[in-house]
């Protein structure tokens, strides 16, 4: 329990029965984008910009509006956070870092350049997850294992743009 | 008790996340350059474990499935999107908060983009819903039901390409 670094197998797998569990338990399949969606809303309803006014925090019964929260998915963000320090103390392996070491190779360490990018592609990230419905825990992991359609669309592109993205950022110098 | 079911899940979730070495930029983004596939075998071990329970219970009548609604438009555009923003940030929803939990601070960073992708997406939702959501909707259909054969058919054949997969990847060392 204590090593650093388990098999990625192992590991994975032990997921799966953490998903099916999950789904006997509660009755509720992994997934993550929706609660930055939600909590959108609930700091627009905060700073006194009318969430309402956007149909998409209205529709389906307000299932994506300030009301929404707290929920079980907000629960499980919040979780993730938690089990990742827990872990990550026990075995020694927590560390403050702005800049990841391949990202520092490549762009240098300066930590705002860094947070800038970060921030960017979170906003893209996130608009391109709801726009397709789910993220690589809801479309990836609970779509596939469901053997749903659009989640081996949604996983095919959600590399295929990553690929695109990760080859133009770290291309060769000078082509 | 669904918020405790929420959290207890969550905690270990981020544990398993952890510990499988997924929630490093390193990591996502080495997969992503086709260089370590450490995450592809976390993730694609997790999905046949998980559609083999799911399926066995569903089979039992013990749960209902829950599938998302197909648009090809939705999933291709947004899939893409969601592809490019992933690159730039080396984290997905799930894993951000973990990689902020085991002190990785571009992960706060995201997440607060995040938030802001939120609201972009709310502000525009209308006229997705009109030109782009509205393209190839399937509706919630799974692969067997579309192609007409049993599930377990599906998840053998998707478990044996799974394998032979991870077998090319130990082959290559990545």
């Amino acid at each position: 329990m204590k090593r650093k670094v388990w098999n990625p197998y192992l590991a994975g797998a032990l997921v799966g029965v953490l998903l099916v569990l999950s789904v006997l338990v509660a009755g509720k399949f992994l997934g993550a984008s929706t609660t930055f969606a939600r909590g959108a809303s609930v700091i627009e309803k905060a700073a006194g910009i009318d969430p309402a006014q956007f149909e998409y925090f209205t529709t389906k019964k307000g299932k994506y509006g300030p009301g929404s929260l707290p929920n079980w998915q907000l629960m499980l963000v919040l979780g993730i956070i938690l089990g990742a320090f827990i872990s990550s103390k026990w075995s020694g392996d927590f560390r403050i870092q702005a800049v990841p070491d391949m990202w520092r190779q490549r762009f240098g360490g300066n930590p705002v350049t860094r947070a800038v990018v970060a921030f960017i592609g979170g906003v893209i990230l996130l608009f391109g997850a709801r726009l397709a419905g789910g993220c690589p825990s809801g479309h990836g992991l609970s779509g596939l294992a469901q053997l749903a359609v659009s989640g081996f669309i949604a996983m095919a592109f959600f590399f295929i743009g990553g690929a695109i993205a990760a080859k133009f950022l770290y291309r060769q110098r000078g082509k | 008790m669904s918020l405790i079911y929420g959290f207890a899940t969550g905690i270990i979730f981020g544990f398993l996340l952890q510990k499988g070495q997924v929630l490093r930029y390193d990591k996502q983004v080495g997969a992503l350059r086709l260089l370590d596939m450490t995450i592809v075998k976390f993730m694609f071990t997790a999905i046949v474990v998980g559609a083999a329970g799911l399926y066995l219970f569903k089979d039992l009548g013990l749960i209902k499935l829950h599938l998302k609604a197909t648009s090809i438009g939705a999933q291709i555009v947004g899939g893409s999107l969601f592809g490019i923003g992933w690159g730039l940030l080396g984290y997905c929803p799930g894993t951000a908060g973990g990689a902020l939990g085991e002190g990785r601070i571009d992960g706060f960073w995201g997440m607060l983009g995040m938030l802001g992708g939120g609201a972009l997406y709310a502000a525009v939702y209308p006229f997705m819903k009109a030109n782009i959501i509205s393209i190839g909707k399937l509706g919630k259909i799974s692969v067997p039901a579309l192609l007409g054969v049993n599930h377990w058919i599906v998840i053998i054949g998707f478990a044996i390409l799974t394998l032979l997969l991870f077998g090319y990847f130990e082959k290559k060392k990545l």
